[in-house]
């Protein structure tokens, strides 16, 4: 089935708030080796963690037509306006920002702004997914 | 544009039991990176990385390399290639340019071959 071609441009409801702890941010730097002490600002791609929340809002959608199990992940950028730190709580929210079809796979590209408890910009998390229908 | 300096390189070591500890820790359970059956039987050659575990690893090495964490305005690349770790792990190799402008241009191998496509970070100043 292919996806939804009206997708492109949509913007789908914030994820619940997430809390930054030190244990959580503690076990993603050490799952990859990065150095980290109690009180450093999480690694660079930890927001990934949001941002991931956000993409399965997405794909677990029924009106998207997304099969989860054929997509793979492409491509991923995060820029920072600060650095994400424990204590944060932070929500995404994703906007389907491209779609195109590409020898049969649909090629979609999503932005999530991830903002603070008060409403600020801390990081833009940039997906591309490559969905593989009926494979 | 100049070349400010060229960063050493460094290996990194991924096992199996890191994939689950990041499955764990990212909240990205997709069996294609725990369980060789699953891979197999979605065409893959064996478990493969998350993506998102070898850019995470390139972050590392930015943040190794500069010497403090959160430093890293940006970061990206693209998964070009997966980096399969079969049971007795495998290993990554990472080397960065600092360019005078703050960009940092990384180039992460596996056996060889260039496994992330255009993989960037930006420094703050």
């Amino acid at each position: 089935m292919p996806v939804d071609p009206s997708l492109s441009g949509r913007t789908f409801p914030p994820t619940q708030d997430f809390e930054v702890t030190e244990e959580r941010v503690a076990a993603f730097a050490a799952a990859t080796g990065t150095p980290y002490a109690p009180g450093d600002p999480a690694p660079a791609t930890f927001p990934i963690v949001v941002a991931f929340e956000a993409m399965q809002g997405l794909m677990s959608d029924p009106d998207v037509g997304i099969e989860l199990h054929h997509v793979v992940h492409g491509q991923q950028k995060f820029v920072h306006e600060r650095p994400t730190r424990p204590g944060d709580r932070l929500r995404a929210e994703l906007t389907v920002t491209g779609l195109r079809q590409i020898g049969g796979a649909d090629i979609i590209t999503t932005s999530s702004a991830i903002t603070d408890a008060d409403g600020a910009l801390v990081c833009t998390a940039e997906a591309t997914l490559v969905h593989k229908a009926g494979e | 544009m100049t070349v400010a300096a060229g960063w050493q390189e460094r290996t990194y070591r991924i096992t199996r039991a890191d994939l689950v500890a990041y499955a764990e820790a990212s909240g990205d359970p997709n069996p294609i990176h725990q369980d060789e059956a699953v891979a197999r039987s979605v065409g893959l050659p064996d478990v493969i990385a998350h993506g998102m575990y070898t850019l995470a690893l390139a972050a590392r090495y930015v943040d190794e390399e500069v010497g403090e964490p959160g430093r890293i305005k940006q970061i990206g690349a693209k998964f070009t290639r997966p980096v399969v770790v079969p049971a007795e792990g495998t290993e990554v190799v990472v080397v960065g340019e600092q360019r005078d402008d703050g960009t940092v241009l990384l180039t992460v191998t596996c056996g060889g071959e260039k496994v992330l496509g255009a993989a960037t970070a930006v420094l703050r100043g």
